[in-house]
C-alpha cells in the first residue's frame, strides 16, 4: 500500500507543478519575448557597427572601448546625476514636508492632495511647453515675453532678467527644477500613504512621554517611514536618471552638450549619427549602471530595516 | 482539471498563432505610410477621389512626429513589414541602405517612359533629390528611387512693416548691408533675427549656405573628402559669420535652444524682423497672423565670387516598396497624385510648393517667391558626398558654442578638424 502511495503522490506533485507552470507560461513567454530576447539582442548589436539598416559588421568590444573615452557620454552621466541629486533633495524634501503637512488634520486636505498631484499626471511634453513659456527669454516692444522674467521686472528686479535656458550656467538647473516640480507629486502621494499607515497610538504614547513634535518626528515618524523613503529614493533615481522628454521639449536638441543626459546621447547616436551599435553599447552600460545602483540601494534599505 | 489545462494550452497557441499572422490585405488596396500631419486631410480627400475613379483604396497611416516616423520605418524594414508606399526622411546614406537592402523599387523606367512624360512634370531639383547619379559614393545602382510629392526651399524671410519702422528701404543683399540693418533695427528696439538653431539641421543649413558662398561647392566637397581642413581660412570665415552676428546682437534671446516651431511663432507674431525658414512656414504664418506682410530672399552674401545657394528640392518624397506585390498599383497612384489637378489641390489645401511645375502656376505670390529659388537650390541629398554625421554633429554643436560666446571660431575649427581626422581614420571612403 505504502509503496503504491508514493508514486501516486509524486504524480500528483508533478501534475500540480505542470499546472502551475501552465499558469505562469504566458507571463514567462511575454517576459522572454519582450525583455530577455531584446536584452540579448541589444548586447549582440552593441558588438556590431550598424546603421540601423543593411549589413552589420562585427567589431567586438570596440564600441565599449570608444565609449570609455567618450567625454560627452560621461559628462551626460554627470548631468543626469545632477538632475537626480536635485530631485533627491529638493523634490523629495518638498514632497515629505507637504506629505507631513497633509497627514495632519488641516482644512481642505483633499484639495491640496489633488493640487499636488496635478504636475505628475501632466505629459512631459506639456510641462516642457508650459515651462518654455515661463522661462522664455525673448522680448517684444522691450517687455519680456516669459512669465518669470516678466515677474522679475514687475517686482523691481530687472537686473535678474536672464536667458534661463540658453545659458550654460543655468540651463541644467532649470531643467532639474522643472523635473523636480513635475515629479514631487509622486513622492508626495507615496509618502502620504506611508504616513497614514503609522499607528496613531505611537504618537499618543510619545505625547504622554512628553516628546515634542520635533522629537516625535525624528524618533517615530522617520524610523517608521524608512522603507517607504527607500522606495521613493530608488524610484526617484531611476526616473531622474532616465529623464529626456522634458529636456527635448525644453531645449530641443540641447544647449551644445550642456544639457545632454545618457538617454539623449543614446537617441542622438541612433537618429543623428546613425551609430546603432554604439547606441546599443551606451544602452547596455547605462542599464548596468542603473541595475547596480538599484541593487546597492535595495541592499542599503534591507540593512536599514534590520537596524 | 487536466481538460482545463489542455484547453488553456490550445487557447494560448491559437492566440499566439493569430497574433503572429500578418493582416490580410484586400486585393484592391494599397497602403501608404507618412509623417505629414498638415497634409493628412488633403491626402485623405485625394485617396477617396482615387478610389472613386479607379476602385483602388489607398489606406493612409500617419505616424508623427517625423522622428518617430523614421524609427517606425527602420523597425518595419527590419521586420519586413513595410507598406506599399512610404517615405524615407533620413539622410541619403540611409536612403542608400534601404535601396541596397532591396526595399526600394527603381522607378527610372516609369519616370522615363513615353519620352520622360512623368519625369518632365517635376522641378529638376526635386527629381535630383531622389536620384542616385552614376558613380555615386553610396554604391547604389544609378537611377531614380523616389517620387517628390512637394518641394521646399529654405531662405531668409523678412517682415516689411518692421523693416519700414527701422527705416530700412531695401532688403539687405550683402552681409555688410545686413549688419547695417541689424544696427538700425536694434536702434528702434526691434529684435533683428530669429530661427530655430535649437535644431541642428538649421544650423547646418545656415552654415552650408555661407560655406558655398565663401568657398564654393568644390572646396566644400574637398573638405568632406578630407583634402581641406576645417581650420582653413574659408571655414574660419564661416564660423566667424555666427560670431559676428552674435556679437552684434542680431539673434533673438535663446536662439540656440529655440525649436523651429517656436521661431516660426516668433516671426508670425512680429517679434523679429528676419527669420530663416522653409517654405512650409507659409502655412503657419497664414494661420497665426493672416495680415503678416513679409517677403523672401536668399541669405545676404558675404562674398561676390560664389552665388548664395539655398537648400531646396524635394520637401516630401515617397518611395515604392520593391517587395510589394502591388508595385504597379503603387506607381500608378503616385503618377496620379503628382498630376497637375491633384498637385494644385494639395498646394491650395496645405500651402506647400507643388513638385509639379505646371501646378505651381496658380500658387500664392509668397510661395511663388519661394519657388523662384528652386533653380539655384542645393541640398545634401544632391551633393556627390556628405560629411560624416559625427563630424556634422561636432560642427553644429561648435557653432552653438560660438553663438553663446563659449568658444571662438578658431577653437571650434580645431575641435571639428580633430574629430574629422579621427573619423577619417575609422572609415575608409570608397
Amino acid at each position: 500500500m505504502f509503496s503504491k502511495a508514493v508514486p501516486r503522490h509524486n504524480q500528483a506533485i508533478s501534475f500540480d507543478a505542470f499546472k502551475n507552470f501552465l499558469f505562469v507560461l504566458p507571463a514567462v513567454g511575454i517576459f522572454s519575448i519582450f525583455y530577455i530576447y531584446p536584452f540579448f539582442d541589444l548586447f549582440n548589436l552593441s558588438l556590431h557597427q550598424w546603421q540601423g539598416i543593411g549589413p552589420k559588421t562585427f567589431v567586438g568590444l570596440q564600441n565599449f572601448q570608444e565609449l570609455w573615452g567618450d567625454k560627452v557620454w560621461w559628462s551626460s552621466m554627470g548631468h543626469a546625476g545632477y538632475i537626480t541629486l536635485i530631485a533627491l533633495t529638493f523634490q523629495n524634501a518638498l514632497a515629505f514636508a507637504l506629505a507631513v503637512a497633509c497627514d495632519r488634520e488641516i482644512r481642505m486636505k483633499r484639495f491640496y492632495t489633488l493640487i499636488f498631484f496635478i504636475p505628475p499626471v501632466l505629459s512631459e511634453v506639456i510641462v516642457g511647453i508650459l515651462w518654455n513659456w515661463i522661462l522664455n527669454a525673448g522680448t517684444q516692444n522691450g517687455q519680456p515675453i516669459g512669465l518669470f522674467n516678466h515677474l522679475l521686472v514687475q517686482v523691481g528686479l530687472p537686473n535678474l532678467v536672464h536667458n534661463w535656458l540658453s545659458d550654460p550656467a543655468s540651463a541644467l538647473t532649470c531643467i532639474a527644477v522643472v523635473h523636480a516640480w513635475k515629479g514631487f507629486g509622486w513622492g508626495f502621494i507615496m509618502l502620504l500613504a506611508g504616513l497614514q499607515t503609522i499607528d496613531r497610538q505611537l504618537y499618543e504614547v510619545a505625547k504622554v512621554d512628553g516628546a515634542g513634535s520635533w522629537t516625535t518626528f525624528w524618533n517615530v515618524t522617520v524610523p517608521m517611514m524608512v522603507p517607504v523613503i527607500m522606495v521613493v529614493v530608488i524610484l526617484t533615481i531611476l526616473g531622474s536618471m532616465q529623464v529626456f522628454v522634458l529636456i527635448l521639449s525644453l531645449v530641443n536638441q540641447g544647449l551644445v552638450y550642456h544639457t545632454e543626459v545618457p538617454v539623449t546621447r543614446i537617441l542622438s547616436s541612433m537618429s543623428v549619427t546613425n551609430q546603432f551599435g554604439y547606441a546599443c553599447a551606451q544602452a547596455v552600460v547605462f542599464g548596468i549602471i542603473l541595475v547596480v545602483v538599484s541593487f546597492a540601494l535595495k541592499s542599503l534599505s534591507n540593512r536599514m530595516k534590520q537596524a | 482539471m487536466k481538460r482545463l489545462g489542455a484547453w488553456l494550452c490550445c487557447a494560448l497557441l491559437v492566440v499566439i498563432t493569430c497574433g503572429c499572422a500578418q493582416p490580410k490585405k484586400a486585393v484592391n488596396e494599397i497602403e501608404l505610410w507618412h509623417w505629414m500631419t498638415d497634409r493628412q486631410d488633403a491626402l485623405e480627400a485625394l485617396a477617396r477621389k482615387y478610389e472613386q475613379e479607379t476602385g483602388i483604396r489607398v489606406k493612409l497611416s500617419l505616424f508623427a512626429p517625423s522622428d518617430s516616423y523614421i524609427q517606425k520605418i527602420i523597425a518595419a524594414a527590419q521586420a519586413n513589414v513595410l507598406p506599399d508606399i512610404y517615405g524615407i526622411l533620413d539622410k541619403k546614406t540611409i536612403f542608400a541602405s534601404f535601396i541596397k537592402a532591396g526595399l526600394v523599387a527603381d522607378l527610372t523606367s516609369a519616370f522615363e517612359a513615353d519620352g520622360n512624360a512623368w519625369g518632365k512634370r517635376f522641378f529638376v531639383k526635386a527629381v535630383d533629390n531622389n536620384r542616385f547619379a552614376v558613380g555615386n559614393m553610396d554604391g547604389v545602382k544609378p537611377g531614380i528611387y523616389g517620387v517628390p510629392l512637394d518641394v521646399s526651399t529654405v531662405q531668409m524671410i523678412y517682415n516689411r512693416n518692421l523693416l519700414k519702422k527701422a527705416g530700412i528701404a531695401t532688403v539687405p543683399a550683402t552681409f555688410e548691408e545686413f549688419l547695417a540693418a541689424v544696427k538700425a533695427l536694434k536702434r528702434v528696439g526691434i529684435v533683428p533675427f530669429v530661427t530655430g538653431f535649437g535644431e541642428t539641421w538649421i544650423v547646418d543649413c545656415f552654415a552650408s549656405n555661407y560655406a558655398f558662398n565663401i568657398m564654393g561647392e568644390a572646396k566644400v566637397m574637398a573638405t568632406f573628402r578630407g583634402e581641406v581642413p576645417y581650420t582653413d581660412p574659408d571655414w574660419m570665415a564661416v564660423f566667424t559669420v555666427f560670431q559676428t552676428l552674435a556679437k552684434k546682437g542680431a539673434f533673438i534671446e535663446g536662439i540656440v535652444t529655440k525649436g523651429n516651431k517656436y521661431a516660426e511663432q516668433d516671426f508670425a507674431l512680429e517679434r523679429a524682423a528676419f527669420s530663416f525658414d522653409g517654405s512650409w512656414g507659409v502655412n503657419i504664418y497664414k494661420s497665426m497672423n493672416p495680415v503678416l506682410d513679409y517677403g523672401v530672399a536668399p541669405l545676404p552674401a558675404l562674398k561676390a565670387a560664389n552665388p548664395m545657394r539655398v537648400w531646396g528640392g524635394a520637401g516630401s518624397s515617397l518611395v515604392v516598396n520593391a517587395l510589394s506585390p502591388n508595385k504597379d498599383k503603387a506607381v500608378a497612384f503616385l503618377q496620379w497624385i503628382t498630376d497637375t489637378p491633384q498637385q494644385a489641390y494639395l498646394s491650395e489645401q496645405t500651402n506647400n510648393l507643388p513638385s509639379n511645375r505646371e501646378a505651381s502656376v496658380g500658387i500664392s505670390p509668397i510661395l511663388g517667391d519661394f519657388a523662384k529659388a528652386m533653380e539655384q537650390s542645393t541640398h545634401p541629398r544632391v551633393w556627390i558626398l556628405n560629411e560624416d554625421p559625427i563630424v556634422v554633429e561636432a560642427f553644429d554643436k561648435g557653432i552653438q558654442s560660438i553663438i553663446i560666446g563659449e568658444k571662438t571660431p578658431a577653437q571650434v575649427a580645431v575641435e571639428v578638424q580633430k574629430i574629422k581626422l579621427r573619423q577619417m581614420g575609422k572609415v575608409k571612403r570608397p
